[in-house]
């Protein structure tokens, strides 16, 4: 039967598409069902081109500041559009790459929406593809509106991160609400691109789920370049006009009001859980309305699995892409190391760039563990001084009794890359001490960390 | 300057030694040679001894705790004195060192035996600010180095627990974090947090599953590992597996044994003392050995040492383990010498009292379960020694005498042989001797 295979993967993100590669990989015959392009919101309206826009803001801020530096660029002009279309170029050869993907491992791809039926069935228009072994739903998210407070997305003066990413001429003025990462990376790309930019965050902090310090120090960076930051605000009613958009905003006891051009709707998203089939099936729901799974990712009924955003926060990528190995591994009957969902890195690629893993300062104090924090500011390393990066810092928890490397945030330049050592250190259980004692190049920003780390001991060397 | 007290090899074979009871308080007078604490070892209950005169400052190690050889475990010094690693509770900031994997692999050697490291002076004494040097951290020197993450190694060592006992559940059977909170539950029956806490005897410690009435409704029980019975696991392990066994077997009638026990049994009646079977058969083997040395004989790896002594072990099944106590040149030893010394040394054994030579060094040995009605078994080989004899119990039978059938009490007697050592002929042989010697008892005066 030409629609019958091992495994259906419903949603070719980062989440499906891994999982269909490691399928492949165990030599299970896999289809992926896609509705759109190949690689998901992160590929083609997430992770990849807002990356390649953030990289277009830091030029734009370096040559601002290149005269500093012996390197006189002369007037710097920025152009959106042309920055807009090299992250598309960005994207889709990231999206064809997946496609790359698909072919070496001879993995069938279903252009088309799919539905779930029972029985290990996905219906796909008016073929049904059915499962030998499993399928596995990694529908995703998508970006959502706040209806309730007249903020609902009509693409034009209220837009998500969709048309963010698309706009071809940008607004004079932006507010953009909910200062989590999708909010705070758009306020640096469209700040660095001449747009006046005010962002409202509802809880009492930007970054609310990093280290307050972490907070602190990027608030204070916006601020420094001229970016409003409010926090802890309330919009209280949204007047949306056809070139314009009025919030007010009661934000420390003080009323305000805010007018945009547009408003950027960065609060949160929505999982894709609606007419999938999952009633049909019998997969039930959490709460929070995720797909209830169990340990091994599996759904109330037996032989669906679901895996990335559908599967529950963290709704970030590589969360997804780790979920995708392991339930890869469990259909082919392996037993694979069960994932650490505490230690999921977390990343925002503002500047300065924002890296944690683990528990941030608040939480250990929650939590009432006995911990001391080792801190070692950018603003004393060597490295960071010649590339003019002194922002930021790293901050290590560690367990007071062992070592126990209970969280790491880092704020600064690259803190996106060196973050990975704490991982690496978090996952194989090294204290604090087996990262001092790796010996760490100088002069670079990781000696931060080593610092950090000997600075929860007590010993820092260089500070 | 302050001495620090090592925990010391106090067996060959000792790796690590379990702190019972500190028989000292910090603050107590210590004189050379005096006992600070029992250690139990591999093998039995020790004592360490002070090897520096002075107070006893600091205790280290709570009692209940497993330490490694080599470790430091206490300081002696004059009163007042400031001792470097106090306080080193968990708060250490260094991983083992390379010192305390040394002494460890020292202390394996059988070379060795007892040869306590010296009690090497501190280095830097007196106060010295942070970071505190800890007792290293639990240093695998042998082969059964276990595979365990770095915070997990500082939890089990603070836990008192021996990650060799640990089942990992990381990668590749790492131990992890998870199992090392785990098994620090676990172990507390057998771990005492405080050293001032009384703490119980070594008998009666021990939790073997016989000793407890099962509780309704748990499916089994899981009895963490003592000194002794790894010891067991890891030496019997070494023997059955590399070592090529086979087995002989043959019935020996003992009625003339038996009858000529009964009557010097009358005869030392009133003197005290007596002489059982198992005393008649140590002796008789170890005559037979006499006369065939190819069974006498220790399997060295690029050599095999034939004995021109004879040195009988005998197993003694002591609670939750065995241990065989050596009846040395037993086949000059009279019978009633050995029955006396065997009857000494299987006491001390039960309460754990023998000095490592004393159940060291055997060229062969006795097992015998003739006291619970076994009819017949087979012994595993006690490395180096290339043979046992395992003793069945002896049961009256009839017998074919002739044309009659008459009733003699027999027994059945089964030679484990290294055939590394010793070929099937070999052995044959030998048993055909221990058979004529305990058939006709007089054989043994030839």
């Amino acid at each position: 039967m030409a629609n019958s295979f091992d495994v259906i993967v419903l949603g070719g993100g980062p989440a499906g598409y891994v999982c269909a590669i490691r399928c492949a990989q165990l030599g299970l015959q896999t289809v992926v069902i896609e509705q759109e392009k190949l690689g998901g919101v992160c590929v083609n309206i997430g992770c990849i081109p807002t990356k390649a826009l953030l990289h277009s803001a830091y030029i734009a801020n370096l040559l601002k500041e290149s005269k500093d530096f012996g390197v006189e660029a002369g007037e710097v002009k920025t152009d959106y559009g042309v920055a807009m279309k090299r992250s598309r170029r960005v994207a889709d050869q990231n999206s064809k790459g997946v496609e790359f993907l698909m072919k070496k491992h001879k993995i069938t791809v279903v252009r088309g929406t799919g539905v779930l039926q029972p029985g290990k069935k996905v219906k796909v228009g008016s073929e049904v593809y059915e499962a030998k072994k499993a399928v596995v739903i990694a529908t995703g998210s998508r970006v959502k509106g706040i209806p309730q407070i007249g903020l609902e997305i009509n693409k034009t003066t209220v837009i998500s991160s969709d048309e963010a990413l698309l706009m071809e001429k940008i607004p004079a003025t932006l507010a953009i609400i909910g200062a989590g990462a999708v909010g705070m990376e758009f306020a640096d790309i469209f700040h660095a691109f001449g747009v006046k930019v005010t962002i409202i965050e509802a809880l009492p902090r930007i970054l609310p789920l990093e280290d307050a310090e972490a907070s602190d120090a990027v608030g204070k960076s916006y601020r420094k370049r001229g970016i409003e930051v409010i926090a802890g605000a309330k919009v209280t009613k949204a007047t949306v006009a056809k070139d314009k958009v009025t919030l007010d905003v009661e934000a420390g006891g003080e009323k305000k009001q805010i007018v945009a051009a547009a408003v950027l709707m960065a609060a949160g998203r929505a999982v894709n859980i609606e007419n999938v089939g999952l009633k049909e099936c019998g997969i039930q729901l959490t709460e929070r309305g995720f797909i209830k799974v169990d340990k091994n990712l599996q759904t109330s009924t037996a032989g669906y699995y679901a895996i990335g955003d559908v599967a529950g926060p963290p709704m970030l990528a590589h969360k997804g892409s780790r979920e995708g190995v392991t339930v890869a591994e469990i259909i082919a009957g392996q037993k694979p190391h069960p994932i650490k969902y505490d230690n999921v890195p977390s990343v925002t690629y503002c500047h300065p760039e924002v890296a944690s893993i683990g528990l941030t300062e608040d939480q250990c104090k929650e939590k009432k563990l006995d911990y001391v924090a080792g801190k070692f500011p950018f603003s004393a390393s060597g490295r960071a001084r010649g590339t003019g990066e002194t922002e930021g810092f790293v901050k290590i928890l560690r367990d007071k009794k062992y070592g126990e490397i209970l969280g790491a945030h880092i704020v600064g330049g690259h803190a996106s890359e060196i973050i990975h050592e704490l991982a690496v250190a978090r996952e194989n259980e090294y204290t604090v001490e087996e990262v001092d004692l790796a010996i760490h190049a100088h002069p670079t920003m990781s000696e931060a960390i080593a610092e950090a780390a000997l600075d929860s001991l007590g010993r820092a060397l260089n500070v | 300057m302050a001495t620090k007290v090592h925990m010391e090899a106090l067996s060959p074979t000792m790796e690590e030694g379990r702190l019972v009871k500190w028989t000292k308080k910090e603050g107590d007078a210590v004189k050379s040679g005096d006992t600070l604490a029992e250690v139990e070892t591999d093998k039995a209950v020790m004592e360490l001894v002070a090897r520096a005169d002075g107070q006893l400052l600091k205790v280290v190690v709570p009692a209940g705790s497993t330490v490694p050889v080599g470790n430091v475990v206490a300081w002696i010094g004059k009163p007042g004195e400031k001792v470097d690693g106090a306080g080193t509770a968990g708060a250490g900031s260094q991983t083992a060192g390379a010192g305390s994997q040394e002494s460890g692999a020292g202390a394996a050697k059988p070379a060795v035996p007892a040869a306590a490291p010296k009690p090497a002076p501190a280095p830097a004494a007196g106060p010295r600010p942070t970071p505190p040097t800890p007792a290293p951290v639990v240093a695998q020197a042998d082969a059964t180095r276990v595979k365990a993450s770095p915070l997990a190694r500082r939890i089990a060592k603070d836990a008192g627990v021996d990650l060799k006992l640990v089942q990992g559940s990381g990668p590749g059977g790492r131990v992890i974090k998870r199992d090392v909170e785990g098994g620090a539950t676990q172990a507390q029956p057998v771990t005492t947090p405080t050293p001032s806490s009384r703490l119980p005897t070594p008998s009666s410690r021990l939790p073997t599953p016989s000793s407890r009435l099962p509780t309704p409704g748990v499916p089994y029980e899981d009895v963490p590992l003592s000194q002794i019975r790894k010891t067991i696991a890891k030496r019997l392990a070494a023997s059955i597996g590399p070592v090529p066994h086979f087995f002989l077997t043959t019935e020996i009638d003992m009625e003339r044994a038996a009858e000529a026990r009964e009557a010097l049994n009358k005869q030392l009646g009133e003197e005290g003392g007596k002489i059982s079977c198992n005393d008649i058969i140590i002796k008789a083997v170890a005559l037979a050995l006499v006369q065939h040395r190819a069974c006498n004989a220790w399997f060295q790896d690029d050599h095999i040492r034939y004995w021109n002594e004879v040195h009988i072990g005998m197993a003694v099944a002591i609670e939750d383990g065995l241990i065989t106590p050596v009846i040395r040149n037993a086949d000059q030893k009279s019978l009633r010498a050995i029955g006396a010394e065997s009857r000494e040394l299987a006491g001390r054994a039960r309460s754990r009292r023998l000095k490592p030579e004393e159940y060291t060094g055997a060229t062969f040995s006795v097992s015998n379960l003739g006291m619970f009605d076994i009819d017949d078994f087979t012994a595993v080989i006690n490395p180096p020694e290339a043979g046992i004899v395992a003793i069945g119990s002896i049961v009256a039978k009839a017998v074919p005498d002739g044309d009659r059938v008459v009733v003699r009490r027999r027994l059945r007697l089964t030679m484990s042989c290294d055939h590394r050592v010793i070929d099937g002929a070999t052995g044959a042989v030998y048993l055909k001797t221990l058979k004529q010697m305990l058939e006709n008892p007089l054989a043994m005066l030839l």
